[in-house]
């Protein structure tokens, strides 16, 4: 074997052990990672009590409510839902049925009293017209079903 | 007929290679011209209003094209260094150094863009989420390059410290790019991906793939100069450094 190639080996072998070693401590911190739970897992107990931490989702349609500097919503995955009680200043894309993180913490009653909103936008990119056509064919397909 | 051969191999040699590069230099810097202006030109007036975001999306056409070089170039780099390291050719090592500074500003206006965006759009400038964090230490291993071989005075230990640095960054670069799916981020997942249709309308589409030609052509043009510069100052006891100079 030429030192060359034994260079390329151990090179090779070392990018391969530290690939193996990085899969394992990212598994392993895996849910110190995530940004946020999600509803479903806050109802299982997942997420730490007394400790401020974030929780992500959709704001439900219909249940945004403004009361003086106060705002309640709900925050929902489709499956369990949060309500949130917050007293701010909301982001610019923070809307009803659209993703959103929410930091604070979580009461006994399953109220969660949120210190900071942040709007979660999704991956879609399209002109005013487009997204039109995408509502009315969403509503369409909805009042078909029905 | 032994004369129509080319040798690829001669250019692998800093001697034959300057002039090489300083023909090709120009060229790269009138591509990078032409593209960045179409770029804009598509991405400020062609390209339509986002619904949900309005103009502030266009910071895309910069952000996203940086993002991709940043990525890229820490790949490239890498593999120079590699080859540099187990094939112990000056020309890798002396590139690996060259794609460095440039690797470093795509990933700082990456950073910094999406900060402009994030304030309007998220409500903060920054979240510790997993894409975010693993850009920044994308920035940081490109720093930590850069100063590993500055502080080094030796140059062919300076390569070797910095090729281990950089090989070893490598497994940052995959995290970076699927944080978005393997971790729930604020950060939105990519809107354009190998396994699907790209989601968003087919101007602005165009307009960020315009602009990341231009990041590409910068990206060589400012390499090859650098990496010119670089050949000077190791060689510069030769010989042929005497002739170019000239």
């Amino acid at each position: 074997m030429k030192s060359r190639h034994k260079r390329i080996a151990i090179i090779a072998g070392g990018l391969a052990s530290l690939g193996v070693a990085a899969f394992f401590v990212l598994n392993a911190l895996n849910s110190n990672i995530a940004l946020f739970y999600t509803p479903t897992q806050v109802a299982a107990g997942e997420a730490p009590k007394e400790r401020v931490f974030r929780i992500g989702g959709l704001v439900k349609e219909g249940s945004l409510k403004r009361n003086d500097m106060t705002i309640r919503f709900v925050v929902t995955d489709t499956a369990k839902e949060i309500p949130v009680a917050y007293t701010g200043i909301l982001p610019d894309l923070f809307k009803e049925g659209k993703g959103v993180v929410a930091q604070g913490k979580l009461a006994a009653d399953g109220q969660f009293t949120a210190s900071e909103v942040l709007a979660k936008h999704d991956e879609n990119y399209m002109p005013p017209e487009a997204k039109h056509a995408v509502d009315t064919a969403g509503q369409t397909a909805k009042t078909l079903k029905q | 007929m032994s004369n129509k051969i080319i040798h690829w191999f001669k250019y692998g040699s800093p001697q034959s290679f300057y002039p090489l590069a300083g023909k090709m230099i120009p060229w790269f810097w009138a591509l990078a011209a032409i593209f960045c202006v179409a770029g804009l030109w598509i991405g400020f007036f062609v390209a339509p209003t986002d619904a949900t975001q309005g103009e502030a999306y266009r910071i895309i056409f910069i952000h996203v094209p940086a993002s991709w070089m940043s990525m890229f170039l820490y790949i490239v780099m890498a593999c120079w260094a590699g080859i540099g390291l187990s094939l112990n050719t000056r020309l890798s090592s002396m590139m690996a150094s060259a794609i460095a500074p440039t690797g470093a500003m795509f990933a700082f206006l990456s950073l910094w863009t999406g900060a402009l965006w994030g304030k309007p759009m998220w409500g903060t400038w920054w979240v510790w989420d997993a894409r975010l964090t693993s850009e920044l230490i994308l920035l940081f291993l490109y720093l930590g390059f850069m100063a590993l071989q500055a502080a080094i005075d030796e140059p062919r230990r300076a390569d070797k410290a910095g090729a281990i640095l950089a090989l070893v960054g490598v497994v940052n670069v995959p995290i970076i790019y699927f944080s978005v799916k393997w971790w729930n981020t604020l950060h939105q997942g990519a809107s354009i991906s190998m396994s699907k249709a790209p989601t968003m309308a087919i101007t602005m589409l165009w307009g960020m793939l315009v602009m990341a030609l231009a990041f590409w052509m910068y990206s060589i043009a400012v390499a090859l100069q650098r990496a010119r510069a670089i050949m000077l100052e190791r060689e510069r006891h030769t010989d042929w450094v005497k002739y170019a100079v000239e």
